[in-house]
C-alpha cells in the first residue's frame, strides 16, 4: 500500500469545459476518495425574481445553462403558466416538443464529441461537432439563436415555425442519419473505444436508485425513469414514447443510452412534424401570478424540477430550479471510489456534468 | 494577418458563464469555423498560451483562479472577454454573487459582446487580439526585453 496523496482535479482542466474542483485522494494509482467542491459558477439567479418580473424571469432561467437552454425556458414558462391557469395552444406544445428534442440532439452530439476528446480520439470529436452544426443551423433558422433562443415565453412561443420549414427540418434530420450511424458505430464497436469504456465506472441499479441518479445515468443502470413518459409536459403521449434503457451501468452503457436517444429524438421530431395541428402559437396572458405550481421535465441530462410561487404582484415570490447534474454528483462520487486515476476524466464526463446548471 | 509571427495558442476559462459562450468557443475549433487554419490551438496549459479567452463574469470563488491563470501566462499576453457576461456581467448584473466583468480582476484587451457571442464574433475578437499581441511584442523589443527571458521568469 502506498502513501495517500491528494491530486487536485480542476477547476481549470483540459478535459473540462467548465470549472468543477474534485480532490482525488489516491493510493498508488487508485482513487480511494473523491471530494467535490463547487461554487465557481454560482451566480444566485433565483434571487433575481425580486428584480425581474415574471415574463422576464423566463429569459433569466433560460440562461442557467447554454446547452439545455430551451428546456429551462420551457420549464420556467410552464411553471408560471400552471400557476396562472393559462392553457397553451396545442401547436405551441408541439413546437416546444420539437425544439426541446432538437436541443437534446445537439446536447448529446456535443457530449459524444467531448467524450471522444476525453479518450483522445480527436477526429471523432471533430466529426461529432461537424454534425452538430447541422442541428445548430436548424435552430438558428427557426429561432434566430444558436445556443440561447429566448423563443419560449409565458403563454406560448414568440414566433411560429411554418409547416414547410418543419418538413425541411424533418428531411434534414433524415439526411444526417447515415452520417450519425457511421459515427456512433465507432463508439459502439471500435475496440480501442470499448477498452476505455466497458466495465469502467459501474453504477449498480440499487445504487442508482439509492443515490437518486436521474436521466441517462439512471437509464444506463437499468432504471427506466424518464419524465417524458409522464404526460405533464409536451406532447410525448401522442408520440408513443419509450425510454432507452441499458442494464450494464458502466460508461459504455451510458454512452449507448445517449446514442439511442439521438436516434430516438430524430424519430420523435419526425412524428411530431407529421402530427402537428394548425392554429395559434400563443395566448395573451393578463394579470399576475397568484399561487404556486411545480413542473418536472426531462432535460438531456435528466429530470429537472421548476417551482414558481407568486402572491399577486408582477414579481414572483420564489422561483426554484433543481437541475439533473445536481442529482448525479452523488453517483459520480460513488463510482470514482476505487477507480484508476486515468479513468477519472472518463467517469466525470459520462455523467455529462453541467456545472452551470448545478450551481446556477 | 501577415503580422502573425508565430501560432497563437489560446487558453479558455469559464468564469461564471451559462456555457453558451463556452460551447461557442469550442465550436470555433471544430470543422465549421476551424480556427486551426490560423494556427490557433486550444491548450490546457497557461504557460503555453498567448491569448486568454474568458467567458462569464467573476465572483468571489473564481477570481483567484482567473488571476492565477493570467499570472501564469508568459508575456506578451492578451485577454479576450467573450460574451456580454465577461464584458459587463450582462443579464446577471444584479445577482448577489457577481462582482462584474472580467476587467474588475484582470486587464482586458478585447471585448466581444453577445449573448451568446457568435463564433464569427469570437474569431474576430481573437484576430483583433492578435494585433494587440504583436503591438505588445514590439513594445517589449523596444524596451530590450526578450520573450524567452520573461517566459523563464514567469515559471519561477
Amino acid at each position: 500500500m502506498g502513501k495517500k496523496t491528494i491530486i487536485p482535479f480542476g477547476p481549470q482542466h483540459p478535459v473540462l469545459p467548465e470549472p468543477v474542483h474534485i480532490d482525488l485522494v489516491v493510493e498508488d494509482e487508485t482513487v480511494v476518495e473523491a471530494i467535490p467542491s463547487i461554487g465557481f459558477i454560482h451566480r444566485g439567479l433565483e434571487k433575481l425574481v425580486e428584480k425581474r418580473d415574471y415574463t422576464q424571469m423566463v429569459y433569466v432561467i433560460e440562461r442557467i445553462c447554454g446547452i439545455c437552454s430551451f428546456g429551462h425556458g420551457w420549464g420556467a414558462a410552464s411553471a408560471i403558466e400552471g400557476a396562472m391557469n393559462v392553457k397553451v395552444p396545442e401547436r405551441a406544445e408541439y413546437l416546444r416538443t420539437i425544439l426541446h428534442e432538437l436541443s437534446r440532439l445537439h446536447s448529446h452530439l456535443l457530449w459524444l464529441g467531448l467524450l471522444a476528446d476525453a479518450f483522445g480520439f480527436e477526429s471523432l470529436f471533430m466529426h461529432c461537432w461537424r454534425i452538430r452544426e447541422t442541428i445548430l443551423d436548424i435552430l438558428e433558422k427557426t429561432t434566430g439563436g444558436r445556443v440561447i433562443f429566448s423563443i419560449c415565453k409565458v403563454g406560448g412561443l414568440r414566433k411560429d415555425i411554418d409547416n414547410e420549414t418543419l418538413r425541411e427540418i424533418s428531411e434534414t434530420l433524415e439526411g444526417i442519419k447515415a452520417e450519425l450511424k457511421d459515427i456512433t458505430t465507432v463508439f459502439i464497436e471500435d475496440d480501442s473505444v470499448k477498452n476505455r469504456l466497458c466495465g469502467v465506472g459501474v453504477l449498480s441499479k440499487e445504487d442508482a436508485i439509492e443515490l437518486c441518479a436521474v436521466g441517462p445515468v439512471a437509464r444506463g443502470s437499468g432504471v427506466g425513469q424518464d419524465m417524458r413518459m409522464t404526460d405533464n409536459h409536451g406532447v410525448y403521449k401522442d408520440l408513443d414514447f419509450e425510454p432507452v434503457v441499458e442494464e450494464a451501468g458502466d460508461c459504455y452503457a451510458r454512452c449507448k443510452v445517449r446514442i439511442g436517444e439521438v436516434f430516438q429524438s430524430i424519430e420523435l421530431i419526425k412524428k411530431a412534424v407529421d402530427k402537428i395541428p394548425d392554429g395559434p402559437v400563443d395566448v395573451p396572458v393578463k394579470g399576475n401570478v397568484e399561487g404556486e405550481y411545480m413542473v418536472r421535465l426531462e432535460q438531456p441530462r435528466g429530470e429537472a424540477y421548476y417551482y414558481a410561487k407568486g402572491a399577486g404582484t408582477k414579481f414572483l415570490q420564489r422561483m426554484r430550479v433543481r437541475t439533473p447534474t445536481n442529482m448525479n454528483i452523488p453517483a459520480l462520487v460513488k463510482i470514482l471510489q476505487g477507480c484508476d486515476l486515468a479513468d477519472v476524466p472518463m467517469m466525470v464526463l459520462t455523467i455529462d456534468p453541467c456545472i452551470s446548471c448545478t450551481e446556477r | 494577418m501577415s503580422y502573425i509571427a508565430k501560432s497563437p495558442w489560446v487558453i479558455h476559462y469559464d468564469g461564471s458563464s451559462c456555457n453558451g459562450c463556452d460551447i461557442e468557443v469550442l465550436a470555433c475549433l471544430t470543422p465549421m469555423y476551424d480556427v486551426e487554419r490560423f494556427g490557433i490551438i486550444n491548450t490546457g496549459n497557461p504557460k503555453h498560451a498567448d491569448v486568454f479567452l474568458v467567458t462569464g463574469s467573476v465572483n468571489e470563488q473564481n477570481k483567484d483562479v482567473v488571476k492565477q491563470i493570467y499570472e501564469q501566462m508568459p508575456e506578451p499576453k492578451v485577454v479576450v472577454a467573450v460574451g456580454i457576461c465577461a464584458c459587463s456581467a450582462g443579464i446577471f448584473k444584479q445577482c448577489y454573487n457577481i462582482m462584474g466583468g472580467v476587467d474588475s480582476v484582470i486587464p482586458v484587451d478585447v471585448y466581444v459582446p453577445g449573448c451568446a457571442a457568435r463564433p464569427e464574433a469570437i474569431i474576430d475578437g481573437v484576430v483583433k487580439g492578435l494585433a494587440v499581441l504583436q503591438e505588445k511584442r514590439d513594445n517589449m523589443k523596444k524596451l530590450g526585453i526578450s520573450e524567452e527571458k520573461t517566459e523563464e521568469g514567469g515559471e519561477n
